[in-house]
C-alpha cells in the first residue's frame, strides 16, 4: 500500500518536471542565471543601504536592494506594531470603560477590514491627499514632511581618525555600565539597596557621549535636505509609499498582537494575584514580577506567527509602489527577463529563510520562558 | 489617627486583640454574605472557623487581609483599621500571612525564589539573608532538599507546605488558612496539618477554615460554627463537639462527623 503510494506521489512530480520542461522548450525559454549579472534597465528609487545607479546596477543587485527593503519594513513593522500591540492590549483590559471600549472598537475595526485596502485607504486617501506638495513643506527644524515622504537630516563622517576615537570612548564607556550593572547586581544581592541603575547608566553614557563629542570637535558631519526644482535633495528620505505601508502594517498587525496580549493577560489566574497581594506586593511589583512573567509564556507562540504574517504581508507594497523583494524581483525584473521560475523560486526561499530565522529566533526566547514542570 | 489608638488600646488593656472585627457586614451585588460579624482575636489563640459552603466563612478570613472589601463595619488588624488607603493595606497584607486551598505559588519561580520574593522587595531584605530564612523555613516544613525545584515538579502536599513556608517567610503576626487541605489527597492532608499543628505550637496565631475536625480538636483554642453569614456558635472544642447548643451545630456536627 505505502508503496503504491509512494509510485504514485513520485510519478506525479516526475509528471509536473516533464511537462514544465517541455513547456519551457517549446516556448524558448532557457532557464539560467546568466542574466544576473546583466544592467537592470529600470530605475529603483528608495535603496538606503546599496547604491543604485541606473546603467550600473546588475539584475543580482537588484535582488540585494529587494531583500534588504523587505528587511528593513520588516524590522519596523514588528518593533512597532510590537509596542502598538501591548499598549492596546492592557488599554483593553483596563477597569475604565471608556478606555476599554476604545481598544475594543481599535481591535475589531482594524483586523477586520483586509490590509489591502487598509494600505491603499492610509497611502491614497489619508496622506497623499493631506499632505502638502514639496514647495509647501511641513517643516520642523531640518525636517520637512511632504507628500513625496519625510526629508531628514542623516549624519556622515567628516573625521575619520576622531571618528574612531569618539567610539571607542564611547565603548569604554558601555564596559564602564556593564561592569556597574553587575556590581549594582552583586551588592544588591548582599545588602537588599536598590539603586536606578538603569538612570545611571543613561546619564553616563549620554554626558561621555556628548562631553567627547565636543572634545574631538564634532567628527560628524550633517547632510541637510534642501529644496530643488521638483523635490527635496540630499538628506536621508523616508519616502511615503514606506510610510503608509509601516503605518498599514502596523496598526494591522498591532489589532491581533494586542489580542494575544490580552489573552496572555487573563490567562494568568486570579488566584496568582491574590497570592501576591497576600504576600504584600505592590501594584507595580506584582505586574512586573509575576502577572507579565506568567502572561509572556501564552503571548509568544501566537505573536511569532503575527510577526511572520507582517513580513509576508508586506509583500502587498506592490499597491503603494515600495520598492520591496516582491516588486522590484518578482514583479519588475521577472517582467524584463521572462525568467520566471527561477525568480519565483528565488522569492519564495527570501521569505522562507526569513520566516524561519524569526521563529528560530523567539523559539528559542519561548524556550526560555516557558515554565518547568516535572 | 493609627497610633492614638494604638495607645489608647495598650492603656485600656495590657493584652489587646491582634485582630478586633466589629458590625462586619458585606454584600456580594444584593447577597448579603456576612452579617454583624463581631469576632476579637488575641495573640498567639488558635481559631479554626467551620460551616457549610456558603456560609461566609472564607469570606469572612479574606476580609481580614483585603482580598475582598468590606461595606460596613471595622476591622482592624494590630492597631491598624483596614481602609481604602493602599500603603495601609500592603503594610497589614506583609503582617498577616495566608495559605490557600490551591496552593497559588508562582509557577515561574523556584520553591525558593517563591520563598525569598516577598521578603527581598517588601521588606528589603539582602539577597542572602533572604535565602538563609527561607533555608531555615523549609527546613521547619521538612522540603529543603526541595528548594531549587519548581512547583510543578512537587506533590500536592509539598506545594502547600512550601506555600506555608512562602507566608512564613514574612514573618508575619497573623496566619490565615482558607481550607489549605481541601485540595488535597488524603495520605498528602496528613503531611499538611503535622506542619500546621507544630506551627502552632510555635506560638503562632491562626486562623483556619477547614472541615478537618480531628485538627480543630487537637489545636484549637476557640471552634467558630457559621451559617447564612452569622456567627452561630462559638465554644472551645470540647464543649463544641460534645454539647453543642443550636440544632442548627447539631445537624452539621452529625453530618460531618458520621459520613
Amino acid at each position: 500500500m505505502q508503496v503504491l503510494v509512494l509510485t504514485l506521489v513520485s510519478f506525479f512530480i516526475f509528471s509536473i518536471y516533464q511537462t514544465t520542461v517541455s513547456n519551457l522548450v517549446e516556448r524558448g525559454i532557457q532557464t539560467s542565471t546568466s542574466f544576473f549579472d546583466d544592467v537592470a534597465p529600470f530605475k529603483i528609487g528608495f535603496s538606503p543601504f546599496l547604491n543604485f545607479e541606473l546603467g550600473k546596477t546588475t539584475y543580482i543587485e537588484v535582488f540585494y536592494i529587494g531583500i534588504l527593503n523587505t528587511l528593513l519594513i520588516a524590522i519596523l513593522g514588528i518593533f512597532a506594531s510590537t509596542v502598538v500591540g501591548f499598549i492596546v492590549g492592557i488599554v483593553r483590559l483596563s477597569p475604565n470603560w471608556l478606555a476599554s471600549k476604545c481598544a475594543l472598537i481599535y481591535i475589531e475595526i482594524f483586523r477586520n477590514v483586509p490590509l489591502l485596502l487598509q494600505i491603499m485607504f492610509w497611502n491614497f486617501a489619508v496622506f497623499l491627499a493631506t499632505l502638502p506638495p514639496p514647495k509647501k513643506s511641513i517643516e520642523f527644524g531640518y525636517i520637512f514632511l511632504n507628500s513625496r515622504g519625510l526629508h531628514t537630516p542623516i549624519p556622515f563622517i567628516e573625521d575619520k581618525s576622531s571618528f574612531n576615537a569618539w567610539v571607542f570612548i564611547l565603548l569604554l564607556g558601555v564596559i564602564f555600565c556593564i561592569l556597574l550593572s553587575r556590581w549594582a547586581k552583586k551588592n544588591f544581592e548582599q545588602t537588599g539597596i536598590k539603586r536606578p541603575i538603569f538612570i545611571y547608566n543613561l546619564l553616563i553614557l549620554s554626558s561621555i557621549g556628548f562631553l567627547s563629542y565636543y572634545l574631538l570637535g564634532g567628527p560628524l558631519e550633517f547632510d541637510v535636505p534642501v529644496l530643488g526644482k521638483f523635490n527635496f535633495k540630499g538628506g536621508g528620505q523616508l519616502p511615503l509609499p514606506l510610510f503608509s505601508l509601516w503605518f498599514a502594517l502596523t496598526i494591522y498587525t498591532s489589532a491581533f498582537i494586542a489580542e494575544n496580549v490580552r489573552a496572555g493577560i487573563s490567562s494568568v489566574s486570579k488566584g496568582q494575584i491574590e497570592a501576591a497581594k497576600s504576600i504584600g506586593l505592590n501594584r507595580s511589583q506584582m505586574i512586573n514580577m509575576i502577572i507579565i512573567p506568567q502572561a509572556m509564556r501564552v503571548i509568544i507562540p501566537p505573536t511569532i506567527s503575527q510577526f511572520l504574517n507582517l513580513t509576508k504581508n508586506s509583500s502587498l507594497a506592490v499597491a503603494v509602489g515600495y520598492e520591496e523583494i516582491v516588486a522590484v524581483w518578482a514583479g519588475i525584473s521577472l517582467n524584463q527577463t521572462g525568467q520566471a521560475l527561477i525568480i519565483i523560486a528565488m522569492t519564495i526561499i527570501v521569505y522562507e529563510c526569513m520566516s524561519l530565522f524569526t521563529s528560530f529566533i523567539l523559539n528559542m526566547y519561548n524556550r526560555k520562558v516557558q515554565i518547568t514542570e516535572r | 489617627m493609627t497610633q492614638t489608638t494604638k495607645a489608647k488600646k495598650v492603656n485600656l488593656d495590657t493584652n489587646p486583640p491582634i485582630i478586633k472585627i466589629d458590625k462586619l457586614n458585606k454584600w456580594f451585588g444584593k447577597f448579603h454574605v456576612l452579617k454583624d460579624i463581631d469576632l476579637q482575636v488575641n495573640k498567639t489563640e488558635k481559631i479554626v472557623i467551620c460551616g457549610p459552603s456558603g456560609s461566609g466563612k472564607s469570606t469572612l478570613i479574606r476580609c481580614i487581609n483585603r482580598l475582598e472589601v468590606h461595606q460596613e463595619g471595622s476591622i482592624v488588624v494590630d492597631g491598624t483599621e483596614l481602609t481604602d488607603d493602599v500603603k495601609q493595606i500592603n503594610e497589614i497584607r506583609s503582617d498577616v500571612g495566608m495559605v490557600f486551598q490551591h496552593f497559588n505559588l508562582f509557577p515561574h519561580l523556584t520553591v525558593l525564589e517563591n520563598c525569598t520574593l516577598a521578603p527581598i522587595w517588601v521588606r528589603k531584605k539582602s539577597k542572602m539573608e533572604a535565602d538563609e530564612l527561607a533555608m531555615d523555613l523549609l527546613t521547619k516544613v521538612r522540603i529543603p532538599d526541595q528548594a531549587k525545584k519548581y512547583p510543578g515538579q512537587l506533590s500536592g502536599g509539598q506545594q502547600q507546605r512550601v506555600a506555608i513556608a512562602r507566608a512564613l517567610c514574612m514573618q508575619p503576626r497573623v496566619m490565615l488558612f482558607d481550607e489549605p487541605t481541601s485540595a488535597l489527597d488524603p495520605e498528602m492532608i496528613k503531611e499538611v496539618l503535622e506542619t500546621m499543628i507544630e506551627l502552632a505550637e510555635s506560638g503562632m496565631t491562626m486562623l483556619v477554615v477547614t472541615h478537618e475536625m480531628g485538627f480543630a480538636n487537637k489545636v484549637a483554642d476557640r471552634v467558630i460554627f457559621m451559617d447564612e453569614g452569622q456567627i452561630v456558635e462559638q465554644n472551645d472544642p470540647k464543649n463544641f463537639f460534645n454539647n453543642p447548643k443550636s440544632d442548627r451545630t447539631k445537624l452539621f456536627l452529625s453530618q460531618i462527623l458520621n459520613h
